[in-house]
């Protein structure tokens, strides 16, 4: 109901974001989202939103449940074993939760990298990018369609000028920064709305950890971005907003900038001034 | 260089190779020379059988020279020995095997790895298995009193008269059930659990991170196991179907029951063939003159070699696909 969602992004501690970014609509909205493994609850009474073409970091110590509560968002979450959900999160004013809903339709427009490089091994780098075109069944594009599609999201990726002359090869024969660049080009193939990124940089050296994050900046305006990291300085650079999350609950969550200079709550400015984490 | 000395590694080979520097010398050095002695008695062991029966078969192939593997006239009487048929059966009778079995294990392996709830996974796999522990002759005689009689009452006509496929040359004659398609169908049977375990195996071992990266994209369960998972694991499936083809190449009792044991070569599975190793089965009991039993031991030969090339070959395909992910 797209009348009663909230026009203002707010955050946990009641401040209204009146600040730097302006005022987005919510392409994503999280509300009262539990998850669990089993008995443990991971993600407690979460409820924030993700303003549209905008990046939002999600900061907090190992074990927080922010890569858990990325996960629910795609709902990937659901597919551990024992692993449940409860609550909602909106796609564009939409319950993906609700009963009708196809979980494989979700991840079409929700694409996700994770924190390790995982391209497919037995495919090339170009049958890598349109891998979700054909895994997801979208009809069966030409090879031109597909060589197309492919250019566009390696350039996107800023990727096409150091593959553009081995499209054939083996993705494996990449190096890892470049790899990632790879996953995030397949992501980007299948046109999705909405792009999670879990901890992206966390397996890579300064250099490709650098392009990934120009990338990310690149990539806001046409596309709603969210990035678990435990780097703050990560989160500084490349973020609209930011939220912090402890031990499964949401702590605050405000724009950036306010955020790493005079945060809502002291358990976050004791946690980016490295109190502890 | 560095002071080579300095190095871990170094230490490490120093302490190894020279016992004398070491408190345990002699006991280390012992143990070294029996595991080394045991660890080449088995290669030696293969040479010299290859020697062996290169040794018993030299009379027979120097007569027949490459004649022997070309002609299909076996002749005890008149001392004439090609063993075309026995090879040609071996290897159609073997392809066959892996045609039916490779998709039903794979199929298996499948569903026990990826979709089986975990209380059914156990037993079904354990019963699968159970299949490998079967001994061949019981194979045999189920396949005398049930498949052969199966196949001469209902598949064979089935297929000739219902299908209409009784004057393609592939299923053409009269049926008579034991052929060359009862000698596939019980090889399949004997080969499906080796294929399945391997399978079964190398799917679990795919990283679940594969399986997200899938998933994540918006493939569905089935997609995410044909386009990632599978591929993935490729190497490994043809492992295990080179495996099971090792297995159909040398199976004798069984296939012997079944086959018919006749010399020929015919297209049609409906007719009666022949192996290598059901061949030596059969006649090296009665074979009495030196030309029979030299041309028996170069059966062996010869399967001795399909057998090793197919291993071979197997060591190569998975050591290609391999260096292909590694690079």
């Amino acid at each position: 109901m797209a009348t009663t969602e909230p026009r203002v992004l707010t955050t946990v501690s009641g401040v209204a974001s009146a600040g730097d970014a302006p005022p987005a609509r919510p392409m994503v909205a999280v509300r009262s989202l539990d998850a669990y493994f089993g008995a443990n609850r991971a993600v407690k009474d979460v409820s924030l939103e993700f303003p549209e073409g905008q990046v939002t970091a999600i900061i907090g110590p190992s074990g927080c449940g922010k890569s858990t509560l990325l996960r629910c968002i795609n709902r990937m979450h659901e597919t551990v074993s024992l692993a449940r959900v409860e609550g909602e999160v909106f796609l564009d004013g939409r319950d993906i939760y609700a009963r009708d809903v196809n979980p494989i339709e979700v991840r079409k427009q929700i694409g996700m990298v994770f924190q390790r490089p995982t391209p497919f091994p037995t495919m090339s780098i170009r049958d890598n990018v349109i891998a979700g075109f054909r895994a997801a069944g979208r009809g069966a594009p030409s090879r031109a369609e597909q060589f197309e599609i492919a250019e566009w999201a390696l350039q996107r990726a800023a990727l096409w000028d150091e593959v553009k002359d081995r499209l054939h090869e083996s993705a494996l024969a990449l190096s890892g920064g470049q790899q990632q660049r790879l996953c995030i080009a397949r992501a980007l193939a299948t046109r999705p709305r909405v792009l999670l990124l879990d901890e992206p940089t966390a397996s890579l050296d300064p250099i490709s950890t650098q392009k990934v994050e120009e990338l990310v900046y690149e990539l806001r305006g046409d596309i709603t971005i969210v990035i678990v990291t435990h780097n703050m300085q990560q989160a500084a650079r490349v973020s609209d907003h930011t939220a912090f999350m402890l031990l499964g609950d949401l702590v605050e969550m405000a724009p950036t900038s306010r955020m790493f200079t005079s945060p809502g709550d002291e358990r976050t400015e004791a946690y980016i001034t490295g109190r502890f984490g | 260089m560095a002071d080579p000395s300095a190095t871990p590694d170094f230490f490490l080979r120093t302490l190894l190779a020279s016992p004398s520097l070491h408190g345990a010398s002699i006991g280390d050095r012992i143990y070294r020379v029996t595991t080394t002695a045991f660890a080449l008695s088995i290669p030696l062991l293969l040479v010299l059988l290859a020697i062996e029966v290169m040794v018993a078969a030299w009379p027979a192939l120097r007569q027949f020279h490459f004649g022997f593997v070309t002609s299909t006239e076996w002749n005890v009487v008149d001392g004439v020995f090609g063993a075309a048929p026995a090879i040609y059966g071996t290897i159609v009778s073997s392809v066959l095997a892996l045609l039916i079995a490779t998709p039903l294990a794979i199929g298996v392996a499948i569903f026990l790895a990826e979709f089986a709830p975990p209380w059914l996974r156990q037993p079904v796999a354990f019963l699968v298995d159970l299949l490998a522990a079967i001994p061949s002759v019981v194979y045999g005689l189920w396949g005398v009193f049930v498949l052969v009689p199966f196949l001469r009452e209902k598949l064979m006509p089935f297929i000739a008269d219902r299908l209409h496929l009784g004057d393609t040359p592939l299923f053409s004659g009269p049926a008579y059930g034991p052929s060359m398609l009862a000698a596939g169908l019980i090889l399949a049977i004997m080969v499906l659990p080796y294929i399945s375990s391997v399978t079964r195996e190398v799917l679990m071992a795919v990283p679940r991170s594969q399986r997200e990266a899938a998933l994540a994209l918006g493939a569905t369960r089935w997609e995410m196991i044909w386009g990632a998972v599978l591929p993935y694991a490729s190497s490994g499936v043809m492992g295990g179907i080179i495996l099971g083809l090792g297995r159909a190449l040398g199976e004798t009792m069984a296939v012997t029951m079944v086959i018919g044991n006749r010399h020929e070569i015919s297209a049609s599975l409906f007719s009666p063939g022949y192996t290598m190793a059901s061949q030596i089965a059969n006649e090296f009991a009665e074979a009495t003159n030196d030309l029979h039993l030299s041309a028996l031991m170069a059966v062996g030969a010869v399967l001795l070699f399909i057998t090793l090339l197919v291993n071979m070959l197997a060591r190569w395909l998975v050591w290609r696909v391999q260096r292909q992910e590694r690079a």
